[in-house]
């Protein structure tokens, strides 16, 4: 994003304005911690998405460090060779890798003692992990037995001049971004959160150096027990995040009745629906429609935000769309600096005449023209 | 029982404004509220406590004014409320938070009671971290339970629990040991009015406030801006998109207007005109 060199943004918070203009003075003992690694989250045998996506961002952060990309696997044996496999694909040097039958599903006393045990052993510079519920569980315990900085659901990663990394996030419940560094302590953590970084291209690479760990615990050794698991029935919700097309609402749209539109406009284009987080705070739409930086974050072909004004929490979590229209009676609303197209119009009437648009234009008669 | 709920007093952020030239958060007036996450969490407490006795102490560090938040935290029927304040907290991020909350709950195990539950919420809404529970965990050597979404039986006497946790895909069902640390998943209960009873005990109650050194800290280092790793460098409004955005202007009806704005979005993804088609045709 070009927008952090904004020249109207403040220079810094006046909380942290005396810090950052301190000098970094690495300890002697964090002078040798160098790579990148990538914490692989593997769930019921499926590596997940973010995953692979924060390989690929951090990708990016080792060859601006000429250092190394190192994927980290935790898993039961049988289950974790092809994740291994997967992850030299998506762009990693090397694996660490605890195989361990202790592992087969994630519980906190396990994977925390490994990835700690991991970290003290091969020192890396920064660790990645996805901002969900599991990453968030595991980045809290091991950021505080580390004690070391952990900055929470970022937006973007980058590597400043003296090879800190720089983690911008939202911050003030949303309504702006900071940039946060981790002076003086390693590894500097991050968690970020499901499509916020791109899903890099997968390659066809060999698999490249394994170096196995041993997670050093028996079953007696955890306290807390797996009972069972209760797979969700409806993963229609789940899929939102994955959605190629999303048409959402917000306030403007005026009444919880008026969603029907959106709903409409979502089918007619054979896409998911969605809201901003004002909707569901006043009980129009259900919490897993909500669209942002604490809701779900999309990246879809094509967004269509209908009445909503376009806060920071909102934004961040559409940016990553290839194309975003706005329609606000408020030719002034922020959604307009980031949208790649828009209308002042009120949606309420838009709508409908757009589903009406889409319907003709995907009638079965036009349609074979266009699919042929 | 003894159970512990930790609670945070937060900007209520549907009132939060940015100032349009400074960009900077305009705070003025801005009314606070008990973080909406911890209510679920503060409700769980309580019907524990209502089930197998014992009491329920609320903890949060914050400015002096976050007692009136406590206060009324505390009408919803909570026995006590601790309040850790002190200049020395400013600036704290999420490892040096967990560090006075977790001494403030040694403290208060010391003063009331060592608890068997600690909860929290699963995040708050201003910094939308979710890692100081698991801190506060890690630090107590309390098992942590996040992103509960139900409790199924808690066993005071043999030190028992069994939990539903929300995971990636479904439920996990879990069973550890007391005493652990347990963040609430938000809609896994809806908090109670409080009786009379209560707000008229909550408006006399004697809030409890503690400097650094009376929750039995001896060494500022870990707390505030000194104990936190992590430093805000920057905090900024993202400026417009450098392409500015193409602007469709409003035909006299909204059917014409509708087809301008469907012809500009096929055009700019002429792909996925293609796409839509070929998945209708498979239909």
């Amino acid at each position: 994003m070009t927008e952090t060199s904004q020249p109207n943004a403040p220079k810094a918070a006046p909380a942290g304005g005396s810090r950052a203009t301190m000098k970094k003075e690495l300890p002697e003992r964090f002078k040798s911690y160098r790579h990148v690694w990538v914490f692989i989250e593997i769930e019921r045998g499926q590596v997940h998405p973010v995953s692979f996506e924060l390989l690929g961002e951090g990708r990016k952060l080792a060859d601006k460090l000429g250092v190394e990309l190192a994927a980290v696997v935790l898993g039961p044996p049988g289950g974790v060779e092809e994740a291994v496999a997967e992850c030299f694909a998506y762009g990693a040097d090397l694996a660490y890798l605890i195989a361990d039958p202790l592992l087969a599903n994630y519980r906190n006393e396990p994977f925390s003692r490994g990835l700690t045990s991991l970290v003290d052993t091969y020192q890396p510079e920064i660790l990645l992990l996805g901002a969900t519920n599991l990453g968030r569980d595991l980045a809290g315990s091991v950021a505080t037995t580390l004690l070391t900085g952990l900055t929470a659901d970022c937006t973007e990663l980058d590597v400043d001049a003296d090879a800190s990394l720089a983690a911008t996030r939202p911050t003030f419940g949303g309504s702006l971004l900071c940039t946060i560094y981790t002076l003086n302590y390693r590894p500097q953590m991050a968690t970020v959160r499901p499509r916020v970084m791109p899903m890099p291209e997968r390659q066809h690479k060999p698999i490249g150096r394994v170096v196995t760990h041993p997670l050093g615990l028996v079953e007696d050794d955890i306290v807390t027990k797996i009972l069972g698991f209760l797979p969700d029935r409806d993963t229609n919700k789940a899929n939102l995040a994955y959605a190629d097309i999303v048409v959402a609402g917000g306030l403007g749209l005026g009444a919880a009745e008026n969603f029907q539109l959106i709903k409409a406009l979502a089918h007619a284009l054979g896409g998911d629906y969605g809201c901003s987080r004002p909707v569901v705070q006043k009980g129009w739409m259900p919490a897993e429609r909500q669209i942002g930086q604490t809701g779900k974050t999309i990246r879809p072909k094509l967004y269509i935000a209908a009445g909503i004004s376009g806060a920071i929490q909102h934004r961040v979590g559409v940016e990553g769309a290839d194309l975003i229209v706005a329609i606000n009676t408020d030719r002034s609303a922020p959604i307009f600096d980031f949208a790649h197209v828009g209308i002042v119009a009120d949606a309420v009437r838009l709508l409908p005449a757009l589903t009406d648009a889409v319907t003709r234009r995907f009638s079965p008669h036009t349609r074979d023209r266009l699919a042929g | 029982m003894h159970i512990v709920v930790c609670i945070k007093q937060v900007p209520d952020s549907a009132q939060i404004r940015v100032h349009p030239v400074t960009n900077t958060i305009m705070r003025q007036g801005v009314p606070t509220i008990v973080n909406p996450y911890d209510l679920f969490a503060i409700e769980e407490a309580l019907r524990l406590r209502d089930a197998h006795g014992g009491s329920v102490t609320l903890v949060s560090m914050g400015p002096p004014n976050a007692e009136d938040t406590l206060r009324k935290a505390l009408a919803f029927g909570a026995d006590r409320a601790v309040l850790l304040t002190d200049r020395y907290f400013a600036g704290s991020d999420t490892l040096a938070t967990s560090f006075a909350l977790a001494s403030a709950i040694h403290k208060i195990g010391a003063t009331y009671g060592a608890p068997d539950i600690v909860f929290t919420g699963k995040q708050t809404i201003d910094g939308d971290t979710a890692q100081v529970g698991p801190g506060i965990a890690k630090r107590l050597g309390l098992l942590q339970l996040t992103y509960v979404s139900r409790i199924v039986s808690v066993d005071p006497d043999a030190g028992l629990i069994e939990v539903e946790r929300r995971a990636e895909g479904g439920i996990q069902q879990l069973r550890t040991r007391l005493p652990c640390l347990i963040t609430m998943l938000e809609g896994s209960n809806a908090i109670r009015r409080g009786t009379m009873a209560d707000a008229l005990k909550a408006a006399r109650a004697q809030v409890v406030i503690w400097t650094a050194a009376e929750a039995g800290i001896a060494d500022l280092t870990r707390c505030g801006l000194r104990g936190s790793p992590t430093v805000v460098k920057r905090v900024f409004a993202p400026g417009a998109r450098s392409d500015a955005a193409r602007m469709i202007e409003p035909a006299p009806t909204a059917r014409d207007s509708a087809d301008a704005l469907i012809d500009a979005i096929f055009s700019a993804q002429p792909a996925l005109e293609a796409d839509i088609a070929a998945a209708q045709a498979a239909l």
